[in-house]
């Protein structure tokens, strides 16, 4: 036996095609998943140069980005129905399997990769996706790429990288109940900042994460990049093996006990070297919303939003009053005070059938406050559908949720689910950034339980108390 | 890709940090399917207001940066969204260099790939550049080969970028032609694997 490694070199080293000095390595892609956003070029710059899609089964297409989450059958706007035709005829022509809208299994990205199967640990995942990183809670490599990697996967199923640093995010200690897998990750980011994972993959490890579901541990790797970081990971474990067990894509029978033994020994070996180090204690974690614009701009739901004056730098200043401004927030100000309008529940970041369960038991028998409009569009066709089985689709709607089809929708709303300028929106979603949700659109980050609790009152409330006042 | 070793050009200095991707191109231009096209729409919501037309409060709408072709930036520029539409905007717009502390990792490569040529200077240095550059006609010259910025008031500075980058940009080369001068190995990899 060698040094003891870590997972990322594990996969790296399995994954070397080719290796020259003062180079980056040629790294082997086990899947690449795409869209109709970041592809269409990619395909225009293969026919352009007479190239074809080195190897189809290992390329995987959805469409997620700019869907209707309503009234599918028809796509109004030309310019997005000519996007989701030319994904449409992509496939066709380079014959990548496709969910189309009118797939059962449609949905975000980085919520069917994982459903169906196709993630699994060891394997490098690229997509021209920034939130990639989702699929990292399986202990594989996977990172976002802009659409000339894209169309160099589908040419080479190949990429050069150089070696990624790595950093160990150790989340001793565990979460209070009713702390969730987003609060733990936004309370991360806060204390670290949006830069502190920036040249490295994050391994998030300790007791917190060991105690985290499967849709929990993408929760967390989902907003790696939220800390800079192009990817983030959790060596897998029993969780992740029974998770994948009997998924259509996984290995099945004899083959898939083989696959994880294989799995299982990809885990970081004790006394492996990271080049960087970072410790939280999840007990003292709170309930979090995002008061400013960006994710690291964030508070436990007790707190009061900052005042310039507690700035340590001119340009922290700078950015405190830019924030507050475009928040419409004023310096010193209880979160809790503040009214929303909106309320979305969804995106790659917390729209599977956990995060719709938790929400819903929030909602269940009560009514949204007057003068909010709230959704919940599931991540995928399939999350939708196992929803309604369990009757959550009528909790949400009698509460006064809509209730939509699978989508990214208002996390980035390039469809028509936008929030108007000026209006606030409690979001399950991964970014608060200006403009993310509409132009003017003032956004703030919570869990699924702290948004449905918002739609209740109006405004944020403890999650907490909401469960010991409201039953 | 066109190649690029030395550039010189006008300078417009953004002095703000965390400038995402979603700022340099908002979301609903990102529908098209087309490469080109793009720089109308850079910095579409700091550039116009609600009725399309130029907001005068915003620096790069004056006079004094029209032609501008260098930028110079906060720390962590282009972080967010992976979305290639933004150097695509840039470029298009006219910015050939981008100067900055620090660049999110996606976007920094993204620029390689499309002949722009991303330069990290410290802190120190770029708060120089970003005063020097409220002066109308402020210009700079990046030279990739020297891997050196320089004016002609005696402002030097050098910078560092991976050895295989700089031949990239310098070369202008197609990054899947180079890889397929490998294929035989990556044929090879899927052959001992399967
Ligand atoms: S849900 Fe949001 S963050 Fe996730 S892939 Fe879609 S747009 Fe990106």
């Amino acid at each position: 036996m060698g040094d003891p490694q870590t997972i990322v070199e594990k996969i790296w080293n399995k994954h070397i095609v080719h290796q020259e000095e003062n180079k980056p390595d040629l790294l082997y892609i086990d899947l690449h998943l795409v869209h109709e956003v970041t592809s269409p070029q990619a395909f225009e710059g293969l026919r352009m140069k007479g190239r074809t899609v080195r190897s189809p089964e290992r390329t995987f297409a959805t469409m997620d980005h700019n869907v209707p989450t309503i009234a599918r059958h028809f796509i109004s706007d030309p310019v997005s129905r000519k996007q989701m035709e030319t994904l449409y005829e992509n496939c066709q022509e380079f014959n990548i399997p496709l969910t189309d809208i009118h797939h059962p299994d449609q949905g975000i990205v980085h919520v069917i990769g994982p459903e169906l199967g196709l993630t699994q640990p060891g394997k490098t995942i690229v997509c021209g996706d920034s939130h990639t990183s989702t699929h990292g809670a399986f202990g594989a490599l996977a990172f976002g790429i802009g659409t000339s990697e894209v169309e160099h996967v589908l040419a080479t199923q190949s990429i050069w990288q150089a070696k990624p640093k790595t950093m160990n995010v150790k989340v001793n200690g565990t979460l209070a109940p009713s702390i969730t897998a987003k609060d733990l990750i936004l309370a991360i980011i806060g204390k670290f900042g949006v830069r502190f994972g920036t040249g490295h993959v994050l391994e998030y490890t300790g007791e917190a994460i060991r105690g985290l579901s499967m849709e929990e541990r993408m929760t967390i790797c989902n907003m790696s990049i939220e800390a800079g970081a192009r990817a983030g990971l959790i060596s897998p474990d029993d969780t992740t093996i029974e998770y994948i067990r009997g998924r259509r894509h996984a290995p099945q029978g004899e083959e898939f006990e083989k696959a994880a033994a294989s799995w299982k020994a990809l885990a970081t070996d004790p006394d492996a070297v990271y080049d960087a180090a970072v410790e939280i204690d999840a007990s003292e974690v709170e309930p979090q919303v995002t008061w400013g614009i960006n994710p690291g701009m964030c508070l436990p739901v007790s707190g009061n939003v900052p005042s310039p004056d507690s700035a340590k730098t001119g340009a922290e200043r700078e950015e405190i009053e830019r924030a507050l401004e475009y928040m419409g927030l004023e310096a010193n100000q209880p979160i809790s005070s503040v009214p929303i309008q909106h309320v979305f529940i969804g995106s790659c970041t917390n729209s599977r059938l956990s995060d719709l369960e938790r929400a819903a038991k929030i909602i269940e028998g009560k009514t949204v406050h007057e003068g909010v409009r709230a959704m919940v569009v599931p991540g995928s066709q399939s999350v939708k559908s196992a929803a309604e089985e369990k009757g959550l689709d009528k909790i949400f709607t009698a509460a006064g949720f809509e209730w939509r089809d699978a989508g990214c929708s208002m996390c980035l709303a390039m469809n028509d689910d936008i929030v108007p300028p000026g209006e606030r929106c409690a979001s399950t979603s991964n970014r608060n950034f200006e403009g993310r949700q509409g132009n003017g659109a003032r956004t703030h980050l919570v869990a699924p339980e702290m948004a449905a609790a918002a739609a209740v009152e109006g405004h944020f409330v403890d999650v907490r108390s909401f469960f010991t006042s409201a039953v | 890709m066109i190649p690029i070793r030395q550039h010189e050009g006008l300078v417009y200095p953004l002095n703000r940090s965390n400038i995402d991707t979603d700022q340099i191109i908002p979301k609903q231009f990102l529908k098209r399917i087309e490469r080109q096209g793009f720089g109308q729409f850079l910095f579409y919501n700091w550039r116009f207001d609600e009725n399309e037309q130029p907001r005068v409060d915003f620096s790069l709408n004056e006079d004094r940066y029209q032609g501008a072709t260098i930028m110079v930036a906060g720390e962590n520029f282009g972080c967010g969204s992976s979305r290639e539409h933004a150097p695509w905007a840039l470029q298009d717009y006219g910015f050939l260099v981008i100067i900055a502390p620090s660049f999110a990792d996606i976007f920094y490569s993204n620029c390689s790939k499309n002949g722009i040529l991303p330069i990290r200077l410290k802190e120190t240095e770029v708060q120089q550049l970003m005063k020097k550059a409220e002066t109308p006609g402020y210009r700079l010259t990046a030279d990739l080969e020297a891997q050196r910025v320089y004016d002609n008031e005696g402002f030097e500075a050098s910078f560092e970028i991976t050895s295989y980058m700089r031949e990239m940009l310098l070369n202008g080369w197609d990054e899947i032609s180079v890889t397929l001068t490998h294929e035989d190995k990556i044929t090879q990899f899927e052959q001992q694997r399967s």
